[in-house]
């Protein structure tokens, strides 16, 4: 029997050069083949570890300990004059109601230092809860009530376990007598912790037990509905008439350069437009949803632009050919038979836009949106703060749980960006035409 | 045609939403970030307790907020600004060219700058002439004589036996930030006027002498760490031979991962800054337009606020978030003129 080793070897290859040829290409590829997937999964490994990292640091954001304190809603001190009138009742001292229950609660607690540790164990903010609770049912005055006020920040973290009791007293932010009081509560049942509706439906604070995420989702979607109703329609328009009307001469080749180029300019120059623009020569409000909306809108047209006038291009000149041999306009065309054919991947390019849109700060920086804003906002000209904003001034708090807030104020961010890149991808899904 | 009339539309609705903003009834501020959280504490509590709207706070640093106060008089401009220093007369002549003739300044208290490493890593015993000759970027020959050469030492302990044996690697603040203003003019040029012949030359050359005393080195021993100064708290944990620069407030809140190191023989705590007799402070100002008191509802009583002493007092709750009140004969004195309105007559 003849070698069959030799044989297949005479039978595909030329030479032993070839062979070797071949053989080195071969393991060339699987290099390659090993490169991308090391490259993808170094990418992912990334991006798990900020996601965990996030999740880890931010989950905690959405539950908070309260303590289930009874109050002494005395007549007297409520409403006096016994008028059942709302107005009276909301304008009431329920920072005494709160301190006369601590006095309650803690009687041998008699030191002005001591007392001052006390009130600190519960959220400085404790009368606002207290008065929300009477005024959702005005049959509690008068009344002994049991009402849950949040805990303070520092002491929420002894129960979140921020707090190492082991580290000498003065290097510790909630002290000893602190934790007697709260170890005390807590063996009394008044300690529970609860889903945080406080963070999603109130405006920021300086107490991070008292501060929301609700104004800065707010200005987020009002300065997103202007940026649509601007960049969105002018976007499409521009690119039908570039792409569909008009002639190819010097001038738009000059504007279609500058449009690719205004798509790489970097943000912070569209708020020092908007800063020169809007504010100064307009006259606009300053911190305004509708300045921060024209500016993300400026920021975000090139984009929609680019996109819309590709998924015009990807239709087929039959389409339009057809349409024009049928006797159709070359408007009718456009607007009955390319503009809904290239509609999804104008919608998919506006999204991103969006997105995009969405996690900016630089531009908005320079129109004071950058702000301390407690209000929510109501309107496109009240005063407001957008997501990545309120991210970056929590993040750049001393107080310690305000770290937390960070984390949970970005997963909000992350899960708008990833439905509104999932709706883009649907829409693609659904709608697209492939030829 | 249509075109042109949608334009004039668009124009027309700007104009009319640009004469909505000529009302306005809630109290505007800009302004130092090192200002901004004791600011908004200020703000917050005042929406809270009183019928007027919550103020807004901007944070825009101290030059910034300047230049928004001082671009004029109207309801389009700020009625307040917070500094983390002083007016500048430069700031003092722009406000006066723009209208801004009618400014009440108030010193709200201190902030001391620590210099921090991690807990449980060897203490630095610093002074100012310390920190001059291992952040500057020249300093005196080591080999003696009155000449400058670019600074050379890479480890603590070739500037002084006594300091730790590890290399120079401190983390602060870039130029931009107030906190950074702060440290070269007092650390520093505290430090470099330790130096006779360095002092003498602010006589003859007062150019060069800033020059000398208020520059950072550049060759990698100082490290910009950005405006986060949580991020510095988290990167003196890692390595216990950094140092960082921040403020006292962010120190409190960490005490147990960094701790101060003293200056001059004086830890940083809360009665030394207070008492001044930690080296490393400053005083935190804001500055109020008197022309927008009547006009814009409620600085008055946002003043009132700031100034009570259960608001800036050692009992206050600003103390809470990390302010160092003013000495108490200063405070009420400070409280008095600002109530009154008193007229800045120049800086």
């Amino acid at each position: 029997m003849t070698d069959t080793s030799i044989l297949s070897k005479t039978d595909y290859h030329t030479s032993e050069q070839a062979e070797r040829l071949l053989k080195k290409r071969y393991r060339s590829e699987a290099r390659f083949i090993f490169y991308g997937r090391l490259a993808i999964i170094c990418a992912l490994l990334i991006l798990v570890t900020l996601l965990s990292s996030i999740f880890l640091q931010g989950y905690t954001s959405f539950y908070q300990h309260m303590a289930i304190l009874e109050f002494d809603l005395k007549q007297e001190l409520v409403d006096p004059q016994n008028t059942g009138d709302p107005e009276v009742i909301a304008k009431a001292d329920y920072r005494t109601i709160v301190n006369n229950m601590l006095r309650e609660k803690f009687p041998d607690v008699t030191v002005r230092r001591d007392r001052k540790a006390l009130k600190d164990i519960i959220s400085s903010g404790s009368d606002l809860f207290v008065r929300s609770a009477v005024m959702a049912d005005l049959s509690l005055v008068g009344t002994r009530a049991t009402i849950a006020v949040p805990l303070s920040d520092d002491a929420d973290s002894v129960f979140k376990g921020f707090i190492d009791r082991t580290l000498p007293e003065d290097e510790r932010r909630v002290k000893d007598n602190q934790l007697g009081w709260l170890d005390q509560l807590s063996e009394e049942g008044r300690i529970e912790s609860r889903f945080n509706m406080t963070f999603f439906q109130v405006g920021d604070s300086r107490e991070p037990e008292l501060a929301g995420i609700w104004g800065a989702v707010v200005g987020s979607a009002l300065t997103l509905v202007v940026t649509l109703l601007i960049s969105f329609p002018l976007g499409v328009a521009t690119a039908i008439y570039l792409e569909e009307f008009a002639p190819k001469n010097r001038w738009t080749d000059l504007i279609e350069v500058n449009i690719n180029n205004l798509a790489a300019v970097p943000s912070i120059v569209f708020g020092l437009l908007g800063l020169a623009v809007f504010l100064n020569f307009f006259g606009l409000p300053r911190s305004a949803p509708l300045v921060g909306g024209l500016v993300l809108a400026l920021m975000t047209l090139p984009t929609i632009i680019i996109a819309s006038r590709a998924s015009l291009k990807a239709v087929p000149p039959s389409i339009r050919e057809g349409g024009l041999g049928v006797g159709a306009s070359h408007v009718q065309t456009v607007f009955h038979h390319v503009l809904p054919l290239a509609m999804p991947g104008m919608m998919t390019g506006t999204i991103i836009g969006m997105a995009q849109a969405l996690g900016e700060t630089a531009p908005l920086l320079m129109i004071g949106m950058v702000a301390f804003i407690v209000d929510v906002p109501t309107g496109i000209t009240s005063p407001a703060t957008v997501l990545p904003v309120q991210i970056f001034i929590w993040a750049d708090s001393p107080e310690r749980a305000f770290v937390a807030k960070t984390g949970g104020a970005i997963m909000v961010l992350l899960s708008f960006l990833v439905i509104m890149n999932l709706i883009a991808v649907m829409l693609r899904r659904r709608f697209e035409r492939r030829w | 045609m249509r075109f042109k009339t949608v334009a004039i539309a668009a124009l027309a609705t700007l104009a009319a939403s640009a004469t909505v903003a000529q009302a306005r009834d809630q109290i505007r501020i800009v302004g130092s970030s090192t200002v901004f959280p004791f600011s908004t504490t200020v703000a917050e509590q005042f929406g809270k307790t009183t019928s007027f709207k919550t103020p807004i706070v901007e944070s825009t640093g101290s030059g910034g907020g300047m230049k928004l106060f001082c671009a004029g008089v109207g309801t389009a401009h700020p009625d307040i600004t917070n500094a983390s220093r002083r007016m500048k007369s430069s700031e003092f002549d722009k406000c006066h060219e723009a209208g801004v003739t009618d400014i009440t300044e108030v010193k709200i208290g201190f902030d001391g700058i620590v210099m921090a490493n991690a807990k449980d890593a060897p203490s630095f015993a610093l002074t100012k002439r310390i920190i001059f000759l291992a952040l500057a970027k020249d300093v005196p020959d080591p080999n003696g004589g009155e000449n400058l050469v670019p600074n050379p030492y890479t480890k603590w302990s070739e500037i002084d036996p006594s300091l730790p044996n590890v290399e120079i690697e401190v983390l602060g603040p870039p130029p931009t930030s107030g906190t950074r203003d702060a440290f070269q003019e007092i650390a520093l040029e505290g430090g470099a006027k330790t130096f006779d012949w360095i002092k003498a030359m602010k006589k003859a050359d007062k150019a060069a002498y800033k020059k000398v005393a208020r520059t950072v080195r550049e060759d990698g021993p100082y490290i910009e760490a950005g405006e986060n100064d949580n991020l510095i708290v988290q990167k003196l944990a890692e390595n216990g031979d950094r140092l960082g620069i921040f403020g006292f407030s962010f120190l409190e809140e960490n005490r147990d991962k960094v701790k101060g190191n003293p200056v001059d023989g004086v830890d940083p705590t809360f009665e030394a800054i207070a008492a001044g007799d930690y080296g490393v402070s400053r005083s935190l100002f804001f500055y109020v337009k008197n022309a927008h008191r009547g006009v814009i509802p409620g600085i008055e009583e946002f003043v009132a606020e700031f100034t009570k002493e259960s608001t800036w007092g050692p009992d206050g709750y600003l103390v809470d978030k990390g302010l160092i009140p003013l000495p108490d004969a200063e405070r009420s004195e400070g409280a008095q003129s600002a109530n009154a309105f008193v007229n800045l007559p120049g800086v």
